[in-house]
């Protein structure tokens, strides 16, 4: 009896975890304030002993200064460039073939699927060398084509439209195809309307995997104007490792994207990371 | 209606659906079925990319295991694994357990715990290499304002690099443990917990025996994510050490990465990305036999 009122009333023990998980948040949040805050320091105060949290002196021209240092606006053009045609490549390759593994009757639908499935274990760096090779061969080096057309395709998008697809009612195709609607018109008009939900968190987690990936782009580029913006941070890391402020300005620079993304659409992120999960059941 | 009819229907179905899947088929083959057949026949021969590439049987593998340099990798990176992601389980375990209580501003903690996840590793690395930097560091600055006296050089240090990097690991990765863990929580039923408390179960007694076990499959699902995931660490050990001080924290991606790409050994890495090849796919088919097993299903 006492266990139970207990249980129903746990207060104490929910101040408790409240206050960890406020000064878990914290450490969390510690090295984004950090960044920030030395993103606006000059140069000589991020050495000065005891640390300040807010500069007396901000330098916002930091923030102009990058710019003029290495072409850091070309790098955030190329990112948005690259992570939004391979986002929109993803939706619709990935989008075709979940339609036809979810929608269509045809021989070999289960051994093509499993060999496309087959691919999600195979890791990145395993194709990389051939890979490069490949656009090398090509003359991709330094190309849009070379970082985009290599992720145009995912095992793992194809695998989570195809089980939002699967959820559609079969009776709602077999009723556009007695209305006399051909298997584009389906699947332009009934089934991806039907899947806008899976299509969002797809492409929410393409465009941010994209702006973050960084080995693939470190390899294949080597003008400064091709660079990505994690490449173009990396390689200011070189050039100057000790100017604090502006590999920070540049980390800023390079988050702050993400974060809208991420506050717009974080619902949708987390339902397709999650969606992996219980499909792996 | 006829069974030509029929028959001939079918096989409009069937040629609309290799045509659907025609895009993909090709990028499959041209990006990942052919690389992979590939990589496995590069890593056979020695290729500086410059000249004809020679095959060479299996030197690869043989000098790579005589290699100390790679024996040093694996010890490197079965630890970082060994250590980042039962830490990164256990942390993102808690907090999920934290946020599953309903508990004012649930939404802005999981938002706050998840943002490292999407946060570039690169811009992530830059800013904890600016926290450990040994000299004006906000972490050594803090330990000697608490009276310290003897200060770990951290990134410079071979003691200490492979802690700091696993750290940053740990803090960027637990976020998405939690969420998995999170969405396992939210699918145990609540009426089980309901009839346990009227059967006077205490919640430590609740959450080992109905909690953890219902969670299992999540928990074995995040478990061989994180391996695979944490088998292929590059980018923190790039941007926070370049692999140094001498080898201390290189690991195996960042070894393919050098071989291949800063010593244009195309064959040496090929055979070292063999190597993870065969631990991620021990992994996963680990995984699909093990999860009947130790795992309960409701």
């Amino acid at each position: 009896m006492t266990e139970r009122t207990e249980s129903a009333s746990p207060r104490p023990l929910d101040w408790l975890v409240f206050l960890l998980l406020l000064a878990g948040a914290l450490l969390m949040c510690g090295p984004f304030i950090w960044m920030l805050s030395t993103s606006f320091k000059p140069m000589a105060e991020v050495f000065r002993f005891p640390p300040e949290l807010w500069s007396p002196t901000p330098q916002p021209q930091n923030y102009l200064r990058i710019f003029s240092t290495i072409p850091f606006g070309r790098a955030i053009a190329n990112s948005l460039i690259v992570a939004t045609s391979v986002t929109l490549l993803q939706l619709i390759v990935c989008s075709m073939a979940a339609y036809a593994f979810a929608c269509l009757r045809f021989r070999g639908r289960e051994l093509v699927f499993l060999i496309y499935l087959s691919a999600l274990m195979v890791p990145s760096q395993v194709t990389l060398i051939p890979n490069f090779i490949l656009i090398r061969e090509l003359g991709w080096i330094d190309s849009y084509q070379g970082l985009i057309l290599p992720y145009a395709f995912s095992s793992f998008g194809t695998f989570l439209l195809r089980q939002y697809m699967k959820t559609i009612p079969s009776g709602l195709i077999e009723a556009a195809r007695i209305d006399g609607a051909n298997h584009w018109q389906i699947y332009t008009r009934l089934i991806l309307p039907l899947t806008r939900p899976a299509l969002g968190a797809l492409a929410i987690f393409t465009f941010v995997a994209q702006w973050n990936n960084f080995l693939w782009p470190l390899i294949t580029t080597s003008k400064p104007q091709m660079q990505v913006t994690t490449v173009a941070l990396a390689s200011l890391q070189g050039q100057f490792n000790t100017d604090w402020p502006l590999l920070m300005t540049g980390s800023v620079l390079a988050i702050v994207p993400m974060l809208v993304v991420f506050a717009l659409g974080n619902r949708s992120f987390i339902s397709g990371i999650t969606a992996g999960s219980f499909g792996g059941r | 209606m006829s069974r030509l009819g029929l028959s001939r229907l079918a096989r409009a179905e069937e040629r609309a659906a290799w045509l659907f899947l025609l895009p993909s088929a090709v990028l499959f083959l041209v990006f990942t079925a052919l690389p992979v057949v590939s990589a496995f026949l590069i890593s056979f021969t020695r290729w500086d990319l410059f000249n004809t590439p020679v095959f060479a049987w299996l030197d690869n593998y043989l000098t790579l295991f005589n290699d100390p340099i790679f024996r040093q990798v694996l010890g490197n990176t079965a630890f970082y694994v060994a250590c980042a992601v039962p830490l990164q389980m256990l942390l993102g375990l808690l907090c999920a357990l934290g946020l599953n209580r309903g508990l004012v501003g649930q939404s802005f903690f999981r938002i706050v715990y998840f943002l490292p996840v999407v946060t570039s590793t690169v811009a992530v690395g830059l800013v904890w290499a600016w926290l450990f930097n040994s000299n004006f560091g906000l972490i050594n600055m803090g330990l000697s304002l608490l009276g310290a006296t003897e200060l770990p050089k951290w990134l410079v240090s071979s003691r200490w690099a492979m802690p700091a990097v696993i750290t940053v690991s740990v803090w960027q990765g637990l976020g998405y443990a939690m969420v998995l863990f999170l969405a396992g929580l939210q699918n145990i039923r609540q009426d089980i917990y309901e009839a346990a408390a009227l059967d006077g179960a205490t919640g430590w007694q609740r959450f080992w025996r109905i909690t953890l076990p219902l969670l299992s499959p999540m928990t074995f699902f995040v478990l061989i994510i994180s391996i695979i995931g944490s088998f292929q660490i590059f980018e923190l050990v790039y941007v926070m050490t370049k692999a140094g001080p001498a080898n201390a924290t290189n690991t195996l991606v960042y070894f393919i990465y050098q071989n291949g790409f800063m010593f244009y050994r195309m064959g040496y890495a090929s055979a070292a990305a063999m190597v993870l090849f065969l631990i991620v796919l021990v992994a996963t088919l680990v995984q699909y036999r093990m999860q009947d097993r130790w795992v309960h299903y409701d």
